[in-house]
């Protein structure tokens, strides 16, 4: 599917380069460094009251959980942020054009099962898919290759036979139904995706005189911008995982139909990365295997912090529609496996 | 956010996971294995700091010529990788993340959620939040798993041994591995609304966010004042009272106490045996 480009907001600064004088320091004008020069004393005066503030209980476990998923995250993010400028930068468009066939119900699988390649978290894909999509990838394949290499990557996988000693038919049945609910997204948006809902990452603004300005640049721009909406989703997932009481999930366990919906808005409330989240499903022992692979299969595609992080980099027109489809796909997707499989 | 600001902001995150990788910080928040990660990430943030300002000022200096000379021809020789073709009035270039100026909504909306990149810094840097402590061990329920099997107990009277260690064999196991030993253990205290004090230690997979509290019920010669989150070293044996945690229905077996000492929060507060 050849995707027209909606006109990024990129050049309309582009062409306002060249007036004089805007960049010049003449005059004095609220600036974000000038800002951040004056945030930074004021929150170091006020950290007493601060810390003060923040002492109850609660609010200490917030910031906890807070800021651990911010840390956890931050170092895949950077990375991907790395791999997404190296492939912008380095890759030309016609390595993708010549490595993935050139019919897209095709190019869908085989992007699905190249996403085991990327050993990481979901935090990386993110980055990683909108370099693609910027690299000439055709959408369907890259959203493929977004939902399916958080899931199905050895180091998600070992960690899932780990956590689930007793059912190693686990591992096989998230392996199948990621890569199963990834491709039909991929297939589906093939057939139904208008490229109009998808706002392109934004190159140009990289498009420095030199390789090193703009792969610099990129990673700068990738790790910055995905950061906010990283610390975005990870506010909403903290005050979320504090607030609700764990009690009510005991009485959803025993209908089987409830179970696989409740982990299922489990797994997206809690934002758990892919890496962790056979661990804390596997205690949930109350629940069925379906249920549980539910979990499995949706955390890693859909949750809170990657949905704030998709709106960031495709657009909130992309993620509103994407988001509600991933999730119904999910569901279904291992609830199929799950009947077959487990 | 401006690129100089974003520098900014990059060079003190990348500071700050470096700082929390250095000292024993981060262990309150992710698993220890997670620490050449972090440590590399925040190499990869000073640098991308570094080279942002770097680029930064040549382009500063790139200006000054090129607006001196209007055509600019040659003056990007300096590149030295071929592509640059030193058009001194492309200096506009970039400015796609926003001067900050507010004149251009979409741009002006992406730089603002960077601004929330700031609040984790604070939090890292001024609070440092303590590790995981009684609050979440009450409000979630216990995740005692059945353990693969029982290697056998160390020499020692009192034997060391993990606080999971001790109730998987005590609830899992009936406490046969246990038989005739004293044993001693770590954790942190909490008390649940009806009285009941648990010592609890967190087991961790990857980030506090998806640390679960493995719960022991105290019993015999407590201490008489406890105060929650506080560590206690206790010594003890075996005992067949059990119970089931009220949140979630799990597990929770019991230890008499003979002996209990306050100690300090240890070094890495997580039960990370899970990760092996």
């Amino acid at each position: 599917m050849a995707i027209s480009k909606p006109a990024p907001p990129g050049p309309a600064p582009r062409s306002r380069g060249p007036q004089p004088g805007r960049r010049g320091q003449e005059g004095w004008h609220f600036n974000s460094s000038l800002a951040l020069t004056m945030l930074l004393p004021v929150v170091v005066v006020a950290q007493g009251p601060i810390r003060r503030a923040l002492a109850t209980p609660v609010m200490q476990s917030w910031m906890t959980v807070f800021v651990a998923m911010v840390v956890q995250a931050l170092p895949f993010l950077a990375f991907g942020a790395l791999l997404s400028a190296a492939i912008a930068v380095f890759v030309p468009p016609s390595f993708f054009a010549r490595a993935l066939p050139a019919r897209t119900a095709l190019a869908v699988p085989v992007a699905g099962v190249a996403g085991a390649v990327l050993p990481g978290c979901e935090c990386a894909s993110v980055p990683v898919a909108g370099a693609l999509v910027g690299r000439g990838v055709t959408p369907a394949a890259a959203l493929a290759f977004l939902l399916s290499a958080p899931a199905i990557n050895p180091v998600v996988l070992t960690a899932t036979a780990v956590a689930f000693p007793h059912d190693p038919r686990m591992v096989l049945a998230r392996f199948l139904a990621s890569l199963l609910v990834a491709c039909a997204m991929g297939w589906s948006w093939q057939r139904l995706g208008r490229p109009g809902w998808l706002r392109l990452p934004t190159p140009t603004e990289h498009t420095g005189p030199s390789r090193g300005e703009r792969f610099w640049g990129s990673v700068r721009h990738d790790t910055v911008h995905a950061g906010g909406f990283l610390v975005l989703g990870a506010m909403a997932a903290a005050t979320l995982k504090t607030a609700a009481p764990a009690s009510w999930l005991l009485t959803a366990a025993g209908e089987p139909v409830l179970a696989v919906l409740t982990l299922a808005v489990l797994a997206v409330v809690l934002s758990i990365c892919s890496e962790a989240d056979a661990f804390v499903v596997a205690s949930l022992t109350p629940f069925s295997l379906t249920a549980r692979l539910t979990f499995l299969v949706v955390g890693p595609m859909i949750d809170l912090k990657l949905f704030a992080m998709q709106a960031g980099t495709f657009g909130r027109g992309f993620a509103l529609r994407f988001a509600p489809a991933t999730f119904a796909f999910a569901v279904a997707g291992s609830v199929l496996t799950g009947t077959v499989l487990l | 956010m401006n690129r100089q600001t974003q520098a900014a902001v990059l060079l003190l995150i990348g500071v700050a996971l470096l700082h929390g990788a250095l000292s024993d910080l981060y262990l309150r928040y992710v698993k220890e294995g997670l620490r050449p990660l972090l440590l590399a990430a925040g190499t990869l943030l000073v640098v991308t700091a570094l080279a942002t300002a770097w680029y930064e000022w040549r382009r500063a200096r790139r200006e000054e010529r090129g607006t001196g000379t209007g055509t600019g021809t040659g003056t990007g020789t300096g590149d030295g990788d071929g592509t640059g073709d030193g058009d001194g009035t492309g200096d506009g270039d970039g400015d796609g993340t926003g001067d900050g100026d507010g004149t251009r909504g979409h741009a002006h909306r992406e730089s603002r959620v960077s601004w929330l990149l700031v609040l984790p810094l604070f939090a890292l840097v001024l609070v440092a939040p303590p590790a995981l402590g009684s609050y979440s061990a009450t409000h979630t329920g216990t995740a005692l798993q059945q353990p693969y099997g029982y290697a056998e107990l160390p020499a020692g009277d009192p034997v060391p041994i993990g606080l999971v260690d001790y109730a998987g064999r005590a609830f899992y196991g009936h406490g046969r591995s246990l038989e005739g030993r004293s044993v001693r253990l770590t954790g942190f205290v909490a008390v649940t609304p009806s009285g009941t004090p648990y010592l609890v230690r967190m087991a961790l997979n990857c980030c506090a966010a998806d640390a679960q509290p493995v719960k022991i019920g105290l019993t015999g010669n407590i201490p008489p004042v406890l105060q929650p989150n506080a560590w206690l070293e206790v010594t003890g044996r075996y005992t067949a009272r059990r119970t089931r945690d009220p949140v979630n229905d799990g597990p929770i077996p019991f230890l008499r106490v003979t002996a209990a000492r306050p100690v300090p929060t240890p070094r890495d507060p997580y039960d990370e045996t899970w990760n092996n």
